[in-house]
């Protein structure tokens, strides 16, 4: 397995070696500093080196992202920006605006990214019609985790709406298990919030309320509903939830504790590390409703003077979205590749199932930035609507007065 | 020439100090103050742009919750700080052959960081870890103490674990200021038959008023700017129940790329800050002018 990744880097390397000009030089400033996620970005950074590339690696931990966003901001208020930086959703679009990106279109046209990416997902690496950034995975976050033995013992199948969810999540509870592992942390009660939304809303509904903010669908009465539902959700968790990592909830599914976990696909890592096998040991399925929301890592490249680093973005984007390190990338991460036309033999079942899905909703529009991992929002928004959320998971507040909250917070963030 | 040196020889020395804290302490408040009237979001802008910030930041349910929070915690965590301090002070003052020792142990928390002290209460006062399991499992089935999960009494955990930590060392304040009080007084009092209760309220308490000042200074401004407590402890958690102010302008400043807000709530946690340290150094310096 390894020597043929091996391999297969070096002939790629050897296929797609850029005409010498200068030579390619990148300082790269990302957040992937955990087992998993160094290991995928080693990746990167070998087959850089194997195209002659300088690699300088400025990874900063901490804080989900906030550590190194906050050394990017000193880089550039002091004019030295890295060569090229994880960021990701509106961000790059925030980070546009300040006149800092640099222009890669004639990387992306000539490795013709547009007709390999969804459109959507395009359009966050487009600013005002230039190529900016560079993506390198898609994340599915609506995704419902079960234990196959206990939902078997149940005799629950995987649900499909959201009243069979509860029938299901009742039955447990009944035989004493816990419906729904879950963390109380704000992020992942907004995790939990936008599945619900998602099947409650409608992809429609869904865009509007949280791509477009549009007042009426905030304040509709299906927004009512949705905060009902969170209200049931929160019944299904146990009793000690708070301030519990995300990882511990998916332990809780691994070994029978608790029944379903909604989580994003990174929890497939978790499973697979603990030897667990896809539709054997745990069942993945897309949450009741309609659409896919994704949660898509990218690089944005910053303007940088001089040849060899402009060389080193041109390098660094064009093998990004290189057919070879989306697919090692990606099985070492546990999502799916951005581009479409990746072959996807090595994969599992539910990197399958999210490809099929991704597709089939991007051609029928219901293919859907994620609120919670700020891809639809930019950070102000999307933090003042989950400010609500976990007040309301977290305290007996009406769904009602959830909803009229939500309408203030949102309007207040503008 | 020497005697010019001598002169100003010592403004030498403390001039890059000066300069230092002219640049870094009040610099940086100026640019704060500046930056709270701007718009701006991911990086800073210098357009002034009247108080919409501080219209923002007072009309989000977040930011009450936050001073609501402040001063629970404050009040509460001065209070019982002093009380607890004065009380372990006036037990040990009672001449016992151990004091060496058991002042060390109550002193020890202090050596900690607020980290150490919010992950291990966070752990002690978690109910499938911690207290309340221990006492369940002791055959006592109804017993609950879920404070840290209890939205509506998560920030009066974060009150024990603050007072664990600081009372300790406002004992030692107050040890000290026992220790300083006149013995001729006491004896006095002693042979005059006053009962040792009545010494501690009429004599040596009254005569320790500058002790009681600093050390309500210095809890002051502790509660103040916790922060690493409450993010170790309950990460400002469940939902925003335990947000301090200082904890909803990092929130704002580095996770949601909100820099004006960031820096109006700054401003406004400096307000706090000065409403009590005003009224303090205003009555250092007029006393000694007297």
């Amino acid at each position: 397995m390894k020597k043929s990744v091996y391999a297969a880097v070096s002939a790629v390397a050897m296929s797609c070696a850029l005409p010498v000009m200068a030579e390619p030089q990148a300082e790269v400033l990302h957040w992937w500093t955990s087992g998993g996620e160094a290991k995928s970005v080693a990746v990167l950074q070998n087959e850089f080196a194997e195209n002659g590339g300088t690699w300088t690696d400025m990874p900063v931990a901490g804080g989900g992202g906030d550590a190194a966003m906050t050394a990017l901001r000193a880089r550039v208020l002091s004019g030295n920006a890295p060569t090229a930086v994880q960021l990701k959703g509106p961000a790059i679009q925030e980070w546009y605006e300040e006149g800092v990106l640099a222009d890669i279109s004639a990387v992306a046209e000539a490795e013709g990214w547009a007709d390999v990416l969804p459109a959507s997902i395009a359009g966050h690496m487009m600013c005002e019609g230039t190529w900016c950034a560079a993506p390198v995975n898609v994340h599915r976050v609506d995704w419902i985790w079960a234990n196959a033995d206990v939902l078997k013992a149940n005799g629950i199948e995987m649900p499909t709406t959201w009243d069979e969810f509860n029938a299901a999540a009742d039955k447990l509870a009944a035989a004493g298990i816990t419906p729904l592992a879950h963390g109380g942390q704000a992020w992942q009660d907004a995790t939990v919030f936008e599945a619900v939304a998602l099947g409650t809303l409608g992809a429609d509904g869904f865009k509007k309320a949280f791509v477009d903010l549009d007042m009426d669908t905030l304040k509709s009465d299906k927004m009512v509903a949705v905060f009902d539902q969170m209200r049931k959700m929160r019944g299904y968790v146990d009793d000690n939830f708070s301030g519990r990592d995300w990882n511990l909830a998916t332990a809780m599914v691994m070994n029978g504790e608790a029944g379903f976990q909604i989580m994003g696909d990174w929890a497939k890592g978790e499973f697979l590390a603990a030897g667990k096998a896809p539709g054997e040991d745990f069942l993945c399925a897309s949450v009741p409703g309609d659409g896919f929301l994704y949660n898509v890592d990218s690089f944005a490249m910053f303007n940088v003077d001089g040849d060899d680093k402009k060389a080193g973005q041109d390098l660094l984007s064009k093998l990004i979205v290189g057919q070879n390190f989306q697919k090692v990338f990606n099985l070492n991460k546990g999502s799916i590749p951005a581009r479409v036309d990746v072959a996807l033999d090595e994969f599992d079942s539910c990197a399958h199932l999210s490809a099929k899905d991704m597709s089939e909703s991007s051609d029928n529009g219901s293919l859907l930035p994620s609120y919670a991992h700020g891809m639809a929002l930019r950070g102000a928004q999307s933090g003042a609507i989950t400010d609500v959320v976990t007040a309301h998971f977290n305290s007996d507040m009406s769904s009602a007065d959830a909803v009229n909250q939500l309408a203030d917070a949102v309007a207040n963030s503008m | 020439m020497t005697e010019w040196l001598e002169r100003h020889i010592p403004k030498m020395v403390l001039a890059p100090s000066f300069i230092a804290i002219l640049v870094f302490v009040y610099g940086f408040i100026a640019w704060t103050a500046w930056v709270s009237l701007t718009r701006s979001r991911l990086l800073p802008k210098y357009e002034i742009d009247g108080l919409i910030q501080y219209e923002r930041l007072f009309a989000s349910p977040r930011f009450d919750t936050a001073m609501m929070n402040l001063f629970i915690f404050g009040t509460l965590f001065i209070i019982i700080s002093m009380v607890l301090g004065l009380l372990i002070a006036i037990l040990l003052d009672q001449k016992i052959r151990t004091e060496g020792v058991l002042r060390t142990i109550y002193l020890y928390p202090m050596a900690l960081s607020m980290i150490v002290t919010g992950t291990a209460w966070k752990w002690i006062m978690n109910p499938g870890l911690g207290i309340e399991k221990m006492v369940r499992d002791w055959g006592f089935e109804n017993f609950s103490f879920n404070w840290v999960v209890d939205p509506d009494m998560a920030i009066y955990a974060v009150v024990i674990a603050g007072v664990w930590q600081a009372s300790g060392f406002v004992m030692a304040l107050f040890l000290a200021g026992l220790r300083s009080v006149d013995g001729e007084i006491i004896k006095a009092a002693q042979v005059d038959g006053i009962p040792s209760w009545r010494i501690y309220s009429a004599i040596i308490i009254p005569s320790m008023a500058p002790i009681f000042l600093s050390a309500f200074i210095v809890l002051a401004h502790l509660a103040i700017k916790s922060f690493d407590l409450v993010i170790a402890l309950t990460g400002g958690g469940p939902g925003y129940a335990t947000d301090l102010p200082a904890t909803y302008m990092y929130a704002m400043a580095f996770s949601r790329g909100d820099i004006g807000q960031a820096a109006s709530s700054a401003m406004v946690m400096m307000a706090v800050v000065f409403a009590i340290i005003v009224p303090y150094l205003y009555s250092e310096l007029r006393t000694k002018h007297d």
